[in-house]
């Protein structure tokens, strides 16, 4: 117990950079995935297809090859950056494809009569795209990106392996120390975590609820 | 709603734009494939004796130990995975509140929790409780106590998705609870959560990966070693290598899938 509460700062900056890890790389991989949603659907096929092919390889990939492409390749081809910056590469490319996915699940998930109607009164595919599609799909899609989300959270621990200083690595540094207290630090570790992915699951249940009693 | 509903049928001038968006995207793809081609000739990675590497006999060996002991741990997390999961979805279809709510509390917390730190605590938990776990089974516990959590909360879904009619007949015909839900419920949830059921088998594949991380001698872990000995000009060619196994081993598993689907409909 004293092992936890005597090294609660340390706790705190690795969840701070788990934040921030999260935060940037969420970002990231959110716009990205968006634009990715958008080739998808285009009439354009070999855009279409670039992105399928993104999607696929991406999904069928471990996240740990993706660090490794990030940590051990780009620094191969000249490429030097800070552990916690190939660490958001490699946590992007990877949730890019994910957020892609949500996001297109989501247009799918508008009536078909709003894309008629928005063409028959003449609108492009960017305009039906930006004016009606995609500000309806943000509904539904919101309870699948927070999903995303939560497991985007769970796989920064990742970067742990990969010397990033995060939750994870300074809760294994803590219980090598206080090697004694091994539960305490590493179940005070687990409260952290669901500190984040618990409430966060929580709000993608209760607005998933709301929308589906509204529709 | 299909792609194609997002735009009408191209006339001449819509075919001629997407024919232009085609040539462009076509260019850019060549222009970016070409800088990564350059870039890499310029530090001698396309070198042709790094590439040859992949058909050594040795590598191959190796490679295939790696697999090898990753299949070993992806089949054995599955099928328990898979029991336990189904454990979990009886507790949570119990009618009995004290047996509901402490699974249910049980599945959230596993559900939130990142599977590397799972890994981490059976590995370096299990000796401050007085016993040894190999790295085998810290893997394959950790991924079965992440992903029956995962896959009770599937088979719930799936289970609930059945129409009532179905139970209240079972019951009707005098078979008990336990029974309707062995007998009549699950075969049929089965089918409706096989893709859900699938892409979870998937997931777990990719994360017997993580046993690199506790030094789990699995595939990746056996290609790191490769590129150790070797030396780091040979990593593009082997965590290529690498990534392909993954990918042809996930798309397997998901070619098996889509043929029992079809199967069995």
């Amino acid at each position: 117990m004293s092992a936890v509460l005597d090294n609660l700062p340390i706790y705190v900056t690795g969840l701070a950079w788990t934040l921030l890890l999260t935060l940037i790389a969420g970002s990231v991989s959110l716009l990205a995935g968006t634009l990715l949603a958008a080739a998808r659907i285009s009439p354009v096929p070999l855009l279409r297809a670039g992105g399928a092919l993104y999607v696929h390889v991406l999904r069928n990939t471990p996240i740990t090859i993706v660090f490794f492409f990030a940590a051990f390749v780009l620094p191969q081809l000249g490429i030097s950056l800070s552990y916690f910056t190939f660490a958001v590469i490699a946590l992007s490319l990877y949730y890019t494809a994910f957020f892609c996915e949500a996001v297109r699940a989501g247009i799918n998930a508008v009536s078909p009569g709003q894309a008629e109607a928005a063409r028959a009164i003449g609108l492009g595919f960017g305009q039906t795209l930006c004016h009606v599609i995609l500000p309806q799909a943000l509904r539904s899609v919101v309870p699948p990106l927070i999903n995303v989300l939560i497991a985007l959270i769970k796989s920064t621990a990742v970067a742990s392996a990969f010397g990033v200083a995060e939750l994870l690595s300074n809760a294994e540094a803590l219980a090598n120390a206080e090697s004694n207290a091994v539960l305490w630090v590493l179940g005070a570790t687990c409260l952290f975590y669901l500190l984040l992915t618990v409430p966060a699951g929580l709000l993608a249940s209760y607005l998933e609820a709301k929308l589906v009693f509204n529709s | 709603m299909s792609a194609t509903l997002l735009f009408d049928h191209p006339g001449p001038r819509a075919r001629r734009r997407v024919w232009l968006f085609n040539v462009i995207a076509l260019v850019a793809a060549a222009l970016l494939a070409a800088g990564c081609l350059y870039a890499l000739h310029q530090r001698g990675q396309l070198a042709g004796e790094l590439w040859r590497v992949v058909l050594d006999g040795d590598f191959l060996a190796l490679i295939g130990d790696g697999l090898l002991a990753t299949l070993k741990v992806a089949g054995l997390g599955m099928a328990l995975s898979v029991l336990v999961g189904l454990a979990l979805m009886a507790g949570l279809m119990s009618r009995r509140r004290w047996v509901r709510l402490p699974v249910r509390g049980w599945m959230e917390v596993f559900r939130g929790l990142p599977l590397l730190l799972m890994i981490f605590f059976v590995y370096l938990g299990a000796p401050a409780l007085g016993f040894e776990l190999s790295t085998f089974w810290s893997l394959v516990i950790g991924i079965t106590l992440y992903n029956s959590a995962v896959l009770g909360e599937i088979f719930r879904a799936g289970v609930v998705s059945v129409h009532r009619g179905q139970r209240e007949g079972g019951l009707a015909i005098g078979l008990t609870q336990a029974q309707v839900l062995r007998i009549v419920l699950l075969p049929q949830a089965v089918r409706r959560m096989l893709p859900v059921l699938v892409s979870q088998l998937v997931i777990i594949l990719k994360e017997t990966s993580l046993g690199f991380v506790i030094g789990y001698t699995e595939l990746l872990r056996e290609g790191r070693t490769a590129v150790e000995y070797l030396g780091g000009q040979y990593s593009i060619p082997v965590y290529t290598a690498m990534a392909v196994a993954y990918i042809a081993l996930n798309l397997v598993l998901s070619g098996i899938a889509g043929w029992l689907e079809r199967r069995l409909r």
